[in-house]
């Protein structure tokens, strides 16, 4: 069908106007090639790291060398050549940075196309909001910045600390706060988790720390926006969020990287803990540069998120929208290990041109009265696939144990796939299990009522997609919503904004 | 000039010809009603006007206000003036009507280099026209059509139409499905619509439509083509004596 057609090389286009593709010039200072005991050593020394993480690299770069890829998701990719991948770059001057003036002027300008505010003063401007009308729009964000593999600014960190909430760079807390550190990282995501967790535990060179203590409710969305800038660089960063009694904490993560022929690794760990009566929601908006409509280039993005529902009643809850990266392994997930506690999962998916997706979620059950909840909504276009893998698994002691799955698939033209894989496990007789799933084309009596209308062939793809994903929408920080809604319109049809 | 010219359309579906050499003038300030009976082409008609994917337009012409119609794209034809009410509207979930009565009016306006209304003037637009056609404000934000009874949606056209002002309306079968009550309703907001500079074509199987709203033509069309033109008086010889008449025209 003509409309339809549009559709789809409209989308092939895609590729060619990846918005965050610029690349930025700095100098930076890398760590040679390729990876080994050295390369461990030096990136613990570049961090001035004490001496049991670098035995805990140590330990996990051994452990690694004794690991294969995982084989199982349905995607398809060349070997990677993990000797041909530097594993440390720092952008220039390499001291430490104690205000944001003496931060490269060249990586606040990125930051500043990207639209994403590192000036607090930017941000306070303008008059505070009358109590009762807040403006979303204004409202603070704490952002951390990771570039390449160092986090080069973090702001608000003094009102944040008034609050007694901790947020920095990973590789300060472990000078700072060792012993929270030690107790907590490693502890949802061992070292010897899987391949890819098991690199990052050994090669990570930075990422977000979040400390929110007892019976604090944190005064402001935390932010991370990861940028990759460096060719031929891995990208190994590493969050550790732990919730303590009581407390909250609403955290966004954003990612863009410049747009490149060679495909470029991301192995990054993210780590929740909530303590009892905690509650944690972990926001994501990944966009990647997925490759160019010929399907060169582009990131993957092989990623391991889990939270640990440490305490009774804590929560946790994951949403992502996912619209870039070339290959996406990525499955944030819930152990439910304290009564009443609760998880969830809410995801937009979207591939396109020559992209490959395998994403979903792990909830695991294993305190009494557990409850979790999985909204997926994926949207396959172009050459593109498109896989939900969902585990839902009650232990035996998990009496009470409940899920609801919806998982519903789009299409968008014939070249695509999309595919529910869900694993259910129940060991025990009180569990309630639900699972729906559903798989559409986006209509062609649809899009012609909206174009009739008076809408372009773009906008009406926009429109319904947007109305497809909207359960999920609602799920993100306002700030967010709007941005994740401009960026799902953008990556489909490759022609607005 | 007529507002609609179409001369001697061919249009093919699944390679198979269904309008077979169609005539049509259609000035401003006319209604037309248009009967026949299942299958003549009625609906296909409407959607080659609207510019519907899946048509094969093999030989013809249809102009509008003077313009070569066929080679608009469909949203260029939306903004130019041509609405489609259609036989049987679609449910699009998660968008509400309000937003899909916003996104088209501004898609349309930006088409002709008009100003977006402020958000106060469009809900002030929308809440005059939804109360003259009765509908509930809870309506508007739901899913496009999604839970509407088959006379809510039809209402629904309606609302859009009106909202939209367009200079030519296509009302295909807008009065199947309504209840005595309904069909009253959306006969005033179509005769509230009339105006000199508007035409209306009306597809319709009943003569009671053509009761409220009353057409200064009435043609038959059978077996892809009109094979017969007359006024309101056609409509009750129709509903009296059936179509067997004119398909041997045809
Ligand atoms: N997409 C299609 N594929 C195949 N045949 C079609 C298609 N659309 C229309 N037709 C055929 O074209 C002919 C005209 O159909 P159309 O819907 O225009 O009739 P109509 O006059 O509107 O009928 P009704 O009064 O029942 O609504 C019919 O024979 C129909 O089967
Ligand atoms: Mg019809």
């Amino acid at each position: 069908m003509v409309a339809l057609q549009e559709t789809v090389e409209r989308v092939k286009r895609i590729g060619d106007q990846y918005r965050y593709g610029f690349e930025t010039l700095i100098d930076s200072e890398k760590a040679p090639k390729g990876l080994s005991e050295e390369i461990v050593k030096f990136i613990s020394q570049k961090k001035n790291e004490p001496a049991w993480m670098l035995q805990w690299r140590l330990k996990a770069y051994r452990r690694w060398l004794t690991m294969t890829e995982p084989t199982w998701a349905r995607v398809e990719y060349p070997k990677i050549d993990f000797q041909d991948i530097y594993y440390y770059a720092a952008p220039k001057p390499k001291k430490t940075v104690t205000s944001l003036d003496e931060i490269d002027p060249e990586i606040l300008k990125t930051y500043e196309k990207l639209g994403i505010p590192l000036r607090e003063v930017a941000m306070l401007e303008g008059v505070e909001p009358k109590v009762g009308e807040e403006d979303p729009a204004r409202r603070k964000i704490a952002v951390d910045a990771v570039f390449d593999s160092v986090s080069v600014a973090t702001t608000f960190k003094a009102e944040l600390k008034k609050a007694g909430v901790i947020f920095m760079p990973i590789s300060e807390a472990i000078r700072e706060h060792p012993e929270l550190v030690q107790k907590y990282l490693g502890s949802v995501v061992p070292t010897s988790d899987n391949f890819y967790a098991t690199l990052n535990s050994a090669v990570f060179s930075d990422g977000s720390f979040v400390y929110v203590p007892p019976g604090v409710r944190c005064p402001m969305e935390l932010s991370t926006y990861f940028r990759i800038n460096e060719r031929n660089t891995g990208q190994f960063e590493r969050t550790l969020i732990i919730a303590d009694k009581g407390s909250y904490v609403s955290y966004l993560e954003g990612c863009t990287a410049p747009q490149r022929d060679e495909n470029q690794l991301h192995a990054a760990v993210v780590e929740l803990v909530a303590v009892d009566d905690a509650e944690i929601k972990y926001s994501t908006v990944q966009n990647w540069y997925p490759g160019n409509s010929e399907g060169k280039g582009g990131i993957y993005n092989f990623v391991t998120k889990r939270g640990d529902c440490r305490g009774d009643r804590s929560k946790i809850s994951w949403t992502q929208v996912e619209t870039g990266s070339a290959i996406t392994w990525k499955y944030p997930s819930c152990i439910l290990r304290g009564d009443n506690s609760s998880g969830e999962f809410y995801s937009i998916a979207i591939s396109n041109g020559f992209q490959q997706v395998d994403s979903g979620t792990k909830m695991i059950h294993l305190g009494k009265n557990t409850s979790s909840r999985i909204i997926s909504k994926g949207i396959a276009a172009g050459k593109s696939q498109n896989t939900y893998r969902g585990l839902v698994t009650a232990h035996r002691k998990a009496t009470g144990a409940r899920n609801f799955t919806a998982c519903d698939s789009l299409l968008i033209g014939d070249k695509c796939g999309a595919h529910t894989v869900p694993y259910i496990e129940a060991k025990n007789s009180s569990a309630t299990f639900e699972h729906e799933a559903t798989t559409s084309k986006i209509s062609e009596d649809v899009l012609f009522y909206c174009i009739q209308r008076g809408l372009s062939q773009e906008e009406a793809v926009g429109l319904v997609v947007n109305g497809f994903v909207k359960k999920v929408l609602q799920k993100l920080p306002m700030e967010f919503a709007v941005e994740a809604q401009k960026l799902i319109s953008i990556s489909l049809d490759g022609s607005v904004g | 000039m007529a507002l609609l010219e179409i001369r001697d359309l061919h249009v093919g579906v699944e390679h198979r010809e269904v309008i077979c050499g169609l005539d049509l003038n259609v000035h401003a300030g006319e209604v037309h009603a248009i009967m026949g009976p299942n299958g003549s082409g009625k609906s296909t008609l409407s959607h080659v006007i609207a510019g519907k994917p899946g048509y094969e337009v093999i030989d013809g012409q249809i102009l509008f206000k003077g313009e070569d119609l066929l080679e608009m794209d469909p949203d260029e034809r939306a903004a130019a003036g041509v609405f489609l009410a259609f036989q049987y509207p679609v449910e699009i979930a998660g968008v509400t009507t309000m937003n899909f009565l916003r996104a088209a009016l501004n898609a349309q306006r930006k088409a002709r280099d008009q100003q977006e209304f402020s958000t106060p003037e469009f809900l002030k637009r929308v809440r005059k026209v939804a109360g003259s056609l009765n509908i509930r404000q809870d309506m508007l934000k739901r899913g496009v059509n999604v839970g509407f009874s088959g006379g809510e949606k039809k209402r629904n056209e309606i609302l859009q139409m009106a909202l939209l002002e367009p200079s030519l309306c296509i009302l295909d079968e807008i009065d199947s499905g309504l209840d005595i009550d309904a069909l009253r309703i959306v006969a005033n907001g179509i005769n509230g619509l009339r105006s000199p500079e508007r035409a209306m074509i009306v597809i319709t199987h009943y003569r009671r439509l053509l009761d409220h709203v009353v057409p200064d033509v009435v043609h038959v069309m059978s077996k892809g083509r009109i094979v017969k033109s007359g006024d309101k008086e056609l409509a009750l010889e129709l509903e009296a004596c059936g179509y067997g008449q004119f398909e041997d025209a045809a």
